[in-house]
């Protein structure tokens, strides 16, 4: 069952107040344009044990993903395909507002807009996964940690996959007999057949004014949100409208422009970051 | 000059446009604190400011009254305001106030001070005043949607109903009972001599002088009831009244 | 096991049901059909079969949950066992829970709720058999019931899923089109003032693919939106 969450009704209504006075104003609360994003930052490799990690800073908003690979058999309806399986974890130290217990719709929405994101314009070549087919393929555990919750974790969230994904590595198969598979747990060697980047820039609505990269004083006032999957291609690979107001067509043209020239930054930001690694 | 789309008792549904224009707009839109209320939920519309326009909230028949315009709704629970009046039932009897059923989403309160002079709870018992299961007419005194509806018992026809009949009723089809410039109260009371107090929640006092006139009345209210969204309603109950009189020789 | 995937648009442009890219599938809507519920309305779009109750507004219960400036929407979307070809376990999936909110947030923009503080509003989508578009069908039958229960609303939610297969852009997929396609976008707009609430993607489509598909569900939603305008009008006028 899903509620009106409770923190929309106690937003101080001051808060509101000078949100949308410095957007009629021309700029942000903190002082950025309606197309800037806060200060990103990647770290790779943050979690060795991992097999692919990252730890990704929007602003204050910091995520933590760990890709973790083991062997395992394929869904019954994909049987030459691996397995890739995205989760997010909204945990009580990130927020005050966040309780401990299983993942609430926030924290399902968020890994489930990002798992179509990777699965629908196929980013991971599933089929390479395969060891045994039908029986044995690599499951892909792609596990998001949400550490400090600043706004917008959906963007972070996605950046973080990336970069871990794009740096993960598979340990040795070391032989196959039937069913019965052994690896090498020590070694990192195959990249994951990653052939697509993503990323996702979410665009908010407040008052009628469409920016990117909400901050958590924008997003607990914004109207409506869309978030748009873009790969490097610059296609469209997924989106998704959430937040308590409506969007106009001309809004959604605007918002899907303004998604298509971030992402463009954003992919080749991610890129400059995995080459200097 | 302002359009209206609609015609007076058309059906219509929520985000239907019913009128359009600077005049119409602002004979209908109220302001408030701050700018325009969006809602004006008595009259069952909303305003947009934006090319001054007018749409429907609420499945309902149109009420088109010169520039005035409304929707009648057909459904759903009635829009309270401070002033409106109810017919409410005692269902729990406190030490300060009394809490009245006023068959809404909350129930009503009436506090004890409102109605007893003097009143000090160490030496009065609320209970001999009005006790559980009473119907008392009462007025909404205090109601900001945002805590339950003080209610008053002070005042012209208000107080505890001793005598009579009560009914229920639809609340969404109240306003029809009481028709366009009460001319279906007015049939209704005049045609059977009876006297009607029309809560707001869709409770009826009904007393008739005559007997014989109390079925003749409910049925022609189940008339309404059953019939809200069809035209020509008023003349039709007329009618009714007259052909039912006839049959019993009254 | 995975099978062959089937032929979604045939020589003659045809769609594999015989449907043109812009046509929708048979559509029924009826109005009230539970007793119990404050509004109802039961709405299919070709196989698929949903059923959608209001009750509220309402005291909320557990009190605690009560919001002091206006009503809290309640929704649950949820998929009977017997409503798929493999029966699906009655507890909630995660499909389900993202789908909860999605349809609950596409509501909360049409209703007025700052007019009913403290109180709830239910709104119970069942899914009774699913065959694409099970989202959309709901939330077309939910604003259908909220509209029957007498809430205050801006206007109405007309919902369609757009999808392409077979490179082509289709209106109101079923699920074999939504299986085997390369993208499914579900659409619900307020019709009358032309805002969209709710929007989502699974799939791949060019800039320009993405408007042309944003251009065919209005177009199909045009007659969505006929059709409820005419269902709660066959609830008073039926016999006239």
């Amino acid at each position: 069952m899903s509620l009106t969450p409770y923190e929309f009704s106690t937003v101080p209504r001051l808060r509101k107040l000078q949100v949308i006075n410095s957007l009629r104003k021309g700029a942000r609360i903190d002082g950025r344009g309606f197309e800037d994003y806060r200060k990103i930052t990647i770290e790779l490799g943050t979690i060795p044990k991992a097999a692919g990690s990252a730890l990704v800073r929007i602003g204050d908003t910091t995520v933590l993903v760990g890709v973790k690979t083991e062997i395992g058999e394929p869904y019954r309806d994909r049987p030459l395909e691996g397995v890739l399986q995205v989760h997010a974890e909204f945990v009580p130290l990130a927020s005050p507002t966040f309780e401990p217990g299983p993942p609430d719709e926030n924290a399902i929405e968020t890994a489930r807009v990002i798992d179509r994101s990777l699965r629908e314009p196929r980013a991971i070549k599933l089929e390479e996964l395969t060891i045994v087919p039908g029986r044995k393929v690599w499951i892909v555990f792609n596990d998001i940690y949400l550490l400090d919750h600043n706004g917008n974790i959906v963007d972070t969230s996605m950046l973080a996959t990336m970069a871990a994904l794009r740096t993960a590595r598979l340990p040795r198969v070391v032989s196959v007999e039937g069913d019965t598979v052994i690896i090498d747990k020590s070694t990192r060697e195959k990249p994951l057949p990653v052939q697509l980047s993503v990323v996702i820039v979410s665009v908010a609505k407040i008052n009628g004014y469409l920016l990117v990269d909400p901050n958590i004083d924008e997003e607990s006032v914004l109207d409506a949100k869309l978030m748009i999957g873009v790969d490097e291609k610059g296609r469209i690979v997924g989106m998704q409208k959430t937040g308590q107001r409506s969007f106009t067509r001309s809004e959604v043209d605007q918002a899907i422009e303004l998604a298509l020239k971030k992402a463009g930054e954003l992919h080749t930001f991610l890129n400059q970051a995995l080459a200097g690694r | 000059m302002g359009r209206i789309h609609v015609a007076s008792r058309q059906f219509v549904r929520p985000g239907d446009l019913l009128a359009e224009g600077e005049d119409v707009f602002n004979e209908n839109c109220r302001t408030g604190e701050g700018g325009y209320l969006e809602l004006v939920p008595k009259k069952g519309i909303y305003c947009v400011e934006k090319d001054h326009r007018i749409y429907a909230v609420i499945m309902g028949l149109a009420e088109i009254d010169g520039n005035k315009i409304s929707v009648i709704p057909l459904e759903g629970q009635p829009v309270l305001e401070e002033g409106d009046v109810v017919i409410g039932i005692i269902a729990g009897v406190g030490v300060t106030n009394w809490v009245v059923d006023i068959r809404w989403i909350y129930p009503g309160i009436l506090p004890a001070n409102t109605v007893i002079e003097g009143f000090n709870p160490a030496i009065h018992d609320l209970s001999e005043y009005l006790g559980l299961g009473d119907y008392i007419v009462a007025r909404i005194e205090e109601y900001d949607r945002s805590s339950v509806p003080i209610l008053s018992i002070k005042g012209k026809g208000l107080g505890k109903i001793t005598e009579g009949i009560v009914i229920e009723v639809k609340p969404s089809r109240v306003p029809r009972i009481i028709g366009k410039k009460r001319s279906m109260y007015n049939i209704l009371t005049q045609e059977t001599g009876c006297s009607l107090v029309i809560g707001r929640n869709g409770r009826i006092w009904i007393r008739c002088p005559d007997e014989r006139m109390v079925d003749i009345v409910i049925n022609a209210i189940r008339k309404i009831e059953r019939e809200a969204h069809m035209p020509s309603l008023t003349e039709r109950i007329k009618e009714y009244i007259i052909a039912e009189k006839r049959r019993i020789g009254a | 096991m995975m099978h062959e995937k089937p032929i979604l648009i045939r020589e003659d442009g045809l769609r594999h049901d015989g449907r043109k890219p812009e046509d929708l599938r048979p559509i029924k809507m009826r109005v009230g059909v539970l007793k119990n519920a404050d509004g109802s309305a039961l709405v299919e779009f070709g196989k698929t079969k949903v059923i959608a109750a209001v009750y509220g507004p309402r005291e909320a219960k557990p009190r605690h949950v009560a919001l002091p400036d206006r009503a809290l929407i309640r929704c649950r979307y949820h998929m009977a066992p017997f409503s798929t070809d493999d029966r699906k376990s009655p507890a909630p999936s995660r499909r389900e829970i993202e789908l909860s909110k999605v349809i609950r947030e596409a509501l909360e923009a049409a209703v007025f709720t700052e007019l009913y503080p403290r109180t709830t509003i239910d709104v119970f989508i069942e899914v009774l058999q699913a065959d694409g578009g099970t989202r959309t069908t709901g939330l077309t039958a939910a604003s259908l019931a909220l509209a029957d229960a007498g809430i205050p609303m801006r206007d109405l939610v007309a919902a369609v899923a757009v999808g392409k297969v077979d490179g082509v852009l289709v209106l109101d997929i079923d699920q074999l089109e939504d299986e085997y396609g390369e993208a499914d976008m579900p659409v619900g707009i307020m019709p009358n003032l032309g805002e969209i609430v709710l929007l989502q993607l699974n799939g791949v489509l060019t800039p320009d693919e993405f408007r042309k598909a944003l251009d065919l569900a209005y177009r199909g939603l045009k007659e969505v939106y006929r059709l409820q305008k005419e269902a709660l009008y066959r609830k008073y006028y039926s016999g006239y």
